[in-house]
C-alpha cells in the first residue's frame, strides 16, 4: 500500500490554476520533499492531500483511504504542521501541546517529552504570543508530531529556524523516518532537500516538473563540473590546454576549470603534480532547481 | 487524572476557559462593566426613594392634614406631598407628568386626579387613598375597628431600584458575553487558522461547539452568582421564591445569544467586525428590552416592538421569577420564545457559516 496516491489533482482559484493535474505516489516510509518557487502550488497540493481543501478534480488516497470529504479514520494517523502556525490564544507552550495531545488521546508526559525534543522546555511557561518566530515554529512542529502519526506533512518546517534548530530538526525528522514514518515536507532550502529526502518533487505553476532522487535529478541536469586550483599553481593558458577543459576563469582564490570530464581533468592535474588545493564542485540540487524553474521572480 | 479529563471535550473547554480568563478585556466586559451599572443603579440611584408617589395637595385637605401621627408617617412613606393653591396649575402638573396625583377635598369627598400613564402608581394611589378614607370613616364612628390591617411589604409592583435593575442588567451581561464570546471565538479562530488546524484533529464540530457552549454557560452562571451575591450582600437584593428558574432562563438565553454572536461571526470578515456587529445587535436591544430602565412608561408601539427582541423575554422572565414572586410557570413562555430564537438564528448562522475567510 502506498502512503499517498494522487491522480489528476487540480485546484483552481478563479482563473488561476493553483494545482494542475498532479499525479504523485509516495511509498510508505519514504521521505519526500516538495520544492518550487513561491506560489508554485506546494501548500495547495499538500492541503488537498491532507483533506483540508476540496479538489476541483482528481483523486487523493492517503494510507489507503479517500482524503476528501474529511475522513475521521485518517485524522489520528496523519500529523500536519501548517505553513501558518495556529494556536489557542493566551495559552502557554506547555498548555498548548497538552491540549493538542488530548485531542489525540495522548497523555501529558508524552506531550512534555515533545517540548523537550524541540528544545522548548525553558519556554514551557511562556504564552505562545511571547514566543519568537522560530520557537513558535518548533512548537507547531511538536504539536504535529505529538501523536506519533504514520504520515507527517510539514509545510516549510525550517522556515524561521536558526542553523542549530534547523540541524536539530533534521535529526529529529530523520529519526522519525528511520522508525518507518512517512514524511512529506516543503522547503526552499535545496541543501535540506538534498540532505533529508529520498525523493524530491520540483514544482512550478501547479505542475510537478520532476520527481526523483536528488542524485538522479543532478545527474539528469548533465551540468559541467567546476574544478578550482589554488592560486599560482597553474596559469590560465596551462589550464586551457588540459584536455576536456571547456572554459577557464581566474579570480583571487585561484583558477577555475569547467569540464564535463572531471575525472580526466583531475587525473591530468595529478600527473603534472598540480593537485594543490584542488576542489571539485559538481552541480547541486539548487542548479537543478534554477535550471528547471528559471530565475524570474514569481508573483 | 481521569479519562474524562483527558477527553478532547475537556481539553478544549479548559483551553477556551483559560483563554477567556486571561483576556482582561473580555473579563471586564463580561463581569466588571455590568457590575459597574449595578453599583450605579443599585447603590447610588437606589438611595433616592424613587417609588414614592408625588402628590399635590390643592388647598386644605383636612382628611390628610388631620391624620394622627402614625398614619401621617405611613402616608408620607407612600406619598411625597407638595402643597398648591391653584387647582388648574396642579392638574396641569399631573397632566405633564411632573406629579403623579393631585388631591382636593370637597366636603366629605376626597377627589384624586391622576393619569393612567403609570398604571402602577395609579393603582398605588387609588388603593392607598381609599384605605386612608376607610380608616378615617372608622375613626369617625368612634368605635375601635372590627378588622385591622397590617401592611407587610412584599416587593412586587413597587419594586425598589435594586430589585428591578438586577435581573435586567444580568440579562444584558449574559447576552453581551455570550454574543461576544461566540462571535470573537469563531472569527478569531478562523483568522488564526486554528479552526483549520482543529479540522485536522480527530475532533468533531460537535465537540468544538459543545466545549464553547459549556464554557459560555459556565461564565453565565458565574455572572449570575456574582450579580446575586453582590446584589444581596451590598444592596439588599431579596429574591423571591422561584428565583432558581433564572438558571434555565439564563442557560437558554445564553444559547440564544451565542447564536446571535455566531451569526455576527459568520457575517463579518474580521474579528473586530464580528465584535462590532455583535455590539450593534446587543446594545440597542438592551435599551429596548428594559435592561437599563423600565419600559412600563414607554409608548405602546415600542413595547410591542420590544416583544420581538429575545432579550426582552429573558429580562421579563427573570424579573417575574426573581423579584416579582411569580411561580416557575412564569418562566415557561420566555423559555420557549428564547429557545425558538436560538434555533432559528443558529440555523441561519449555520447556513452562512464558512470554514475559511476566503
Ligand atoms: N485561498 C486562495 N484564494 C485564491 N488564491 C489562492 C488561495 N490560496 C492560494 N492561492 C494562490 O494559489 C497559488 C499557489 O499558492 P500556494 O500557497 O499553494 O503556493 P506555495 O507553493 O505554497 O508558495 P510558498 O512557497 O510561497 O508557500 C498562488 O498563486 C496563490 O496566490
Ligand atoms: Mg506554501
Amino acid at each position: 500500500m502506498s502512503a499517498i496516491h494522487v491522480t489528476g489533482l487540480t485546484k483552481r482559484y478563479g482563473d488561476l490554476v493553483a494545482v494542475d493535474g498532479v499525479d504523485l505516489d509516495v511509498a510508505e516510509g519514504e521521505f519526500v520533499g516538495v520544492v518550487g518557487p513561491n506560489g508554485a502550488g506546494k501548500t495547495t497540493l499538500l492541503e488537498m492531500v491532507e483533506g483540508l481543501r476540496q479538489p476541483d478534480a482528481g483523486v487523493v488516497e492517503v494510507l489507503g483511504e479517500p482524503a476528501w470529504p474529511r475522513n475521521p479514520r485518517l485524522q489520528p494517523r496523519i500529523g500536519v504542521q501548517l505553513q501558518a502556525s495556529s494556536f489557542f490564544e493566551r495559552l502557554t507552550a506547555r498548555e498548548q501541546i497538552r491540549t493538542f495531545a488530548s485531542l489525540y488521546g495522548v497523555g501529558r508526559a508524552t506531550a512534555d517529552g515533545w517540548l523537550e525534543r524541540v528544545g522548548l522546555t525553558d519556554k514551557a511557561e511562556s504564552r505562545v504570543e511571547d514566543l519568537s518566530g522560530g520557537q513558535a515554529q518548533r512548537l507547531s512542529i511538536a504539536c504535529a508530531l505529538v501523536h506519533d502519526p504514520e504520515l507527517v506533512f510539514l509545510d516549510e518546517p525550517t522556515a524561521a529556524l536558526d542553523p542549530q534548530a534547523r540541524r536539530n530538526l533534521w535529526d529529529l525528522l530523520s529519526s522519525i523516518n528511520d522508525r518507518g514514518r512517512t514524511v512529506v515536507l516543503t522547503t526552499h532550502y535545496m541543501d535540506e532537500a538534498e540532505a533529508l529526502c529520498d525523493r524530491v518533487a520540483v514544482m512550478d505553476n501547479g505542475r510537478i516538473l520532476r520527481f526523483d532522487t536528488p542524485a538522479a535529478l543532478v545527474r539528469g541536469l548533465d551540468a559541467p563540473a567546476r574544478i578550482r586550483v589554488a592560486p599560482g599553481v597553474l596559469s590560465l593558458a596551462q589550464a586551457a590546454a588540459i584536455p576536456g577543459v571547456t572554459e577557464t576563469r581566474e579570480d583571487g582564490d585561484g583558477v577555475v576549470l569547467v569540464t564535463r570530464d572531471p575525472a580526466g581533468v583531475v587525473g591530468a592535474l595529478a600527473a603534472s603534480d598540480q593537485l594543490d588545493g584542488v576542489a571539485v564542485q559538481t552541480a547541486t540540487l539548487e542548479d537543478v532547481f534554477l535550471s528547471l524553474t528559471g530565475r524570474e521572480y514569481r508573483a | 487524572m481521569s479519562r474524562w479529563q483527558q477527553s478532547p471535550f475537556w481539553a478544549l473547554s479548559v483551553a477556551i476557559l483559560r483563554g477567556f480568563l486571561r483576556d482582561k478585556a473580555a473579563v471586564f466586559f463580561a463581569v466588571v462593566f455590568p457590575l459597574m451599572f449595578l453599583v450605579l443603579f443599585g447603590g447610588i440611584l437606589g438611595n433616592q426613594d424613587q417609588s414614592k408617589v408625588e402628590l399635590v395637595q390643592v388647598g386644605a385637605v383636612p382628611l390628610v392634614d388631620d391624620l394622627p401621627k402614625d398614619a401621617r408617617t405611613a402616608f408620607q412613606q407612600t406619598f411625597e406631598v407638595e402643597h398648591a393653591d391653584d387647582r388648574d396649575a396642579a392638574l396641569a402638573k399631573v397632566r405633564k407628568g411632573d406629579a403623579d396625583v393631585a388631591i382636593e377635598q370637597r366636603g366629605g369627598q376626597l377627589v384624586a386626579h391622576y393619569t393612567q400613564t403609570d398604571q402602577v402608581k395609579a393603582a398605588i394611589t387609588q388603593g392607598t387613598l381609599r384605605a386612608f378614607v376607610d380608616g378615617a370613616n372608622v375613626a369617625a364612628t368612634g368605635q375601635p375597628p372590627a378588622y385591622s390591617f397590617t401592611a407587610e411589604a412584599v416587593e412586587d409592583d413597587s419594586l425598589s431600584v435594586i430589585q428591578f435593575v438586577t435581573p435586567g442588567l444580568l440579562g444584558w451581561a449574559v447576552a453581551m458575553s455570550a454574543a461576544f464570546g461566540s462571535a470573537a471565538t469563531l472569527q478569531g479562530w478562523r483568522q488564526s487558522k486554528l479552526l483549520r488546524r482543529l479540522q485536522l484533529a480527530p475532533v468533531g464540530t460537535g465537540t468544538i461547539v459543545g466545549a464553547r457552549v459549556a464554557v459560555t454557560l459556565l461564565i453565565a452562571f458565574g455572572q449570575l452568582a456574582i450579580f446575586l451575591g453582590l446584589g444581596a450582600a451590598a444592596f439588599g437584593l431579596t429574591l423571591t421564591g422561584s428565583w432558581w428558574m433564572s438558571i434555565p432562563l439564563i442557560a437558554v438565553g445564553t444559547l440564544c445569544f451565542m447564536a446571535i454572536g455566531l451569526l455576527a461571526g459568520a457575517l463579518a470578515k474580521t474579528t473586530e467586525g464580528a465584535v462590532n456587529l455583535a455590539n450593534f445587535l446587543v446594545l440597542p436591544m438592551a435599551f429596548l428590552s428594559g435592561s437599563f430602565f423600565s419600559l412600563d412608561g414607554a409608548p405602546a408601539w415600542l413595547q410591542r416592538l420590544s416583544d420581538l427582541l429575545p432579550l426582552k423575554h429573558l429580562n421579563s422572565g427573570m424579573l417575574d421569577v426573581m423579584v416579582r414572586g411569580e411561580g416557575p410557570a412564569a418562566a415557561l413562555a420566555p423559555l420557549g420564545i428564547l429557545a425558538g430564537f436560538a434555533v432559528v438564528v443558529t440555523l441561519l448562522a449555520a447556513r452562512l457559516f464558512r470554514w475559511e475567510t476566503t
